[in-house]
């Protein structure tokens, strides 16, 4: 009977944590930076869906690959033909949370730092990554950013000898996102 | 005791449970607000050429190609000529994409020192998604001047008389991520013919494709019919082609054996006069690179 009072009461807490707030954004910024003897390499995506539970550090990102820009042509094709493919992996994601989070009072403006951990799939390979960045509460607003390496070769994207020089093996990711108060 | 333990494999288990739960929800909620996007399939072919004739493929927005078509002589001429190595036939081009939709191009030939200039515009874009589309449409026409000496000079020519038109629409598929195929119905307007008997409308069929090798090798085909009757007082024949294309970075490599000495539509679709199986066959290649002169303007931070 206990038990059952205690599965019980922590069902419900789980349900008001589910319904409490949530913050979403469309227009986060994700770029990556490849440099290289030969070339320096550079993609924005703007249209990033990111989504981050302030009751419980928990986020999840979305990001299509065909959404990232490249100054050449050229090499946006070859990143979605040949290196991400994005015909058959159209999206990346990233769901983890923030693991320091009791150490954020959210409730009012200021800027922590904070630890994140999660899974990030890309190429239809699954890492679990764990990295910093910074959360910060500005106006009902919040805003994270971070800058972290990916090996390329971590997600099984292979990069053909005779471009070795032209593209680095690991990429500098730099996330910019601002989400606001979702409507539910 | 035992609900003790019972609590202790519990209780994480609903942590996992209600963390995963949380996080199910956030990327429901994602996907809730996500709107249909149009999916654009790029890259039907690697080059704005199939083998000989034209791909769907347009330089992008901004960007400029610089093409050199190279053939070099018929197989069947022997040691004496190398084999063809020899000899070199070729066509120099200049593309550019004025918009994603809409490109330009100019060539020299060293046939009859011909100037070619063409415009091509894609009609339809092969999409998916918020916007089905199962085919993409190009539509292309160009036209030739010769410029060597006229042929007998003592009779009354005409300038009209250097000019050849080429107009054709290009109807492609990628199926999947290695196959693509396109049909090509042509039509070619010449001034002037040799004979009456020849026509001076002249129409073509052809079918090409590709199939990818690896992810930057693929093996490319192209078949051009020409109705018969057409081209009468010069035994001409079908023009076939089959070629590898090899991409590397900004380069696209196109290595071809083919029966047409002519590298533009006029001369691939009408003057075929070697057949395959005598000999006439004609090593070729295209060089493509791609330079971009203006790039895309990036949104401000």
């Amino acid at each position: 009977m206990r038990t059952c009072s205690i599965i019980f009461t922590l069902l419900f807490i789980t349900t008001i944590s589910a319904g409490a707030q949530k913050f979403i954004t469309k227009t986060g910024h994700i770029r990556f930076y490849s440099d290289s003897p030969l070339e320096k390499i550079e993609a924005n995506n703007r249209q990033v869906n990111c989504a981050f539970d302030l009751a419980t550090g928990d986020f999840v990102f979305k990001v299509l690959m065909k959404s990232f820009e490249f100054e050449k042509a050229l090499m946006q094709e070859h990143f979605n033909e040949n290196y991400v493919e994005s015909d058959k992996f159209p999206s990346a994601t990233f769901i983890g949370k923030v693991t320091n989070f009791k150490d954020v009072n959210p409730s009012k403006d200021g800027i922590y730092d904070v630890n994140v951990e999660g899974r990030l799939t890309m190429h239809g390979v699954s890492k679990n990554i764990s990295e910093k960045g910074t959360f910060e509460m500005k106006q009902g607003k919040l805003i994270g950013k971070a800058k972290f390496n990916i090996a390329v070769a971590d997600y099984k994207i292979t990069i053909p000898g005779n471009v070795g020089n032209n593209i680095s093996k690991t990429i500098e990711v730099t996330v910019d996102l601002t989400l606001d108060k979702a409507s539910m | 005791m035992k609900y003790k333990i019972l609590f202790l494999f519990i209780f994480p288990g609903l942590m996992f449970v209600a963390t995963a739960k949380g996080q199910d929800d956030l990327l429901s909620m994602i996907e809730k607000t996500e709107k249909p996007t149009i999916d654009y399939t790029t890259a039907t072919f690697k080059a704005t050429r199939i083998v000989i004739g034209q791909s769907i493929e347009l330089p992008p927005k901004g960007n400029l190609v610089f093409l050199i078509s190279h053939h070099f002589g018929a197989m069947n001429t022997g040691y004496e000529n190398l084999f063809g190595l020899k000899e070199a036939h070729f066509r120099l081009g200049l593309e550019y994409g004025i918009t994603d939709r809409l490109g330009l191009g100019v060539g020299l030939n060293t046939d009859k020192n011909t100037w070619d200039g063409f415009v091509k515009y894609k009609l339809l874009r092969q999409s998916k998604g918020a916007r089905k589309m199962p085919v993409s449409i190009d539509l292309f026409g160009n036209s030739a001047i010769y410029t060597t000496q006229w042929a007998d000079p003592t009779r009354t020519n005409y300038f009209s008389s250097r000019i050849t038109y080429a107009v054709q629409v290009m109807i492609a598929r990628k199926f999947g991520n290695s196959l693509s195929l396109q049909i090509t119905p042509s039509y070619v307007h010449k001034n002037i013919v040799p004979t009456s008997d020849d026509h001076n409308d002249i129409f073509t069929l052809g079918a090409g494709g590709r199939m990818k090798v690896s992810q930057r090798v693929s093996i490319n085909a192209e078949y051009h019919y020409l109705f018969k009757g057409q081209v009468v007082s010069t035994t001409v024949y079908n023009s076939f082609s089959v070629g590898v294309d090899i991409e590397t970075g900004g380069h696209v490599f196109q290595l071809f054996l083919t029966n047409s000495k002519g590298e533009y539509e006029e001369t691939f679709l009408t003057e075929t006069t070697g057949k395959w199986s005598n000999g006439y066959i004609y090593l070729g290649f295209n060089i493509s690179r791609m330079f971009t002169i203006v790039k895309p303007k990036l949104p401000k931070e």
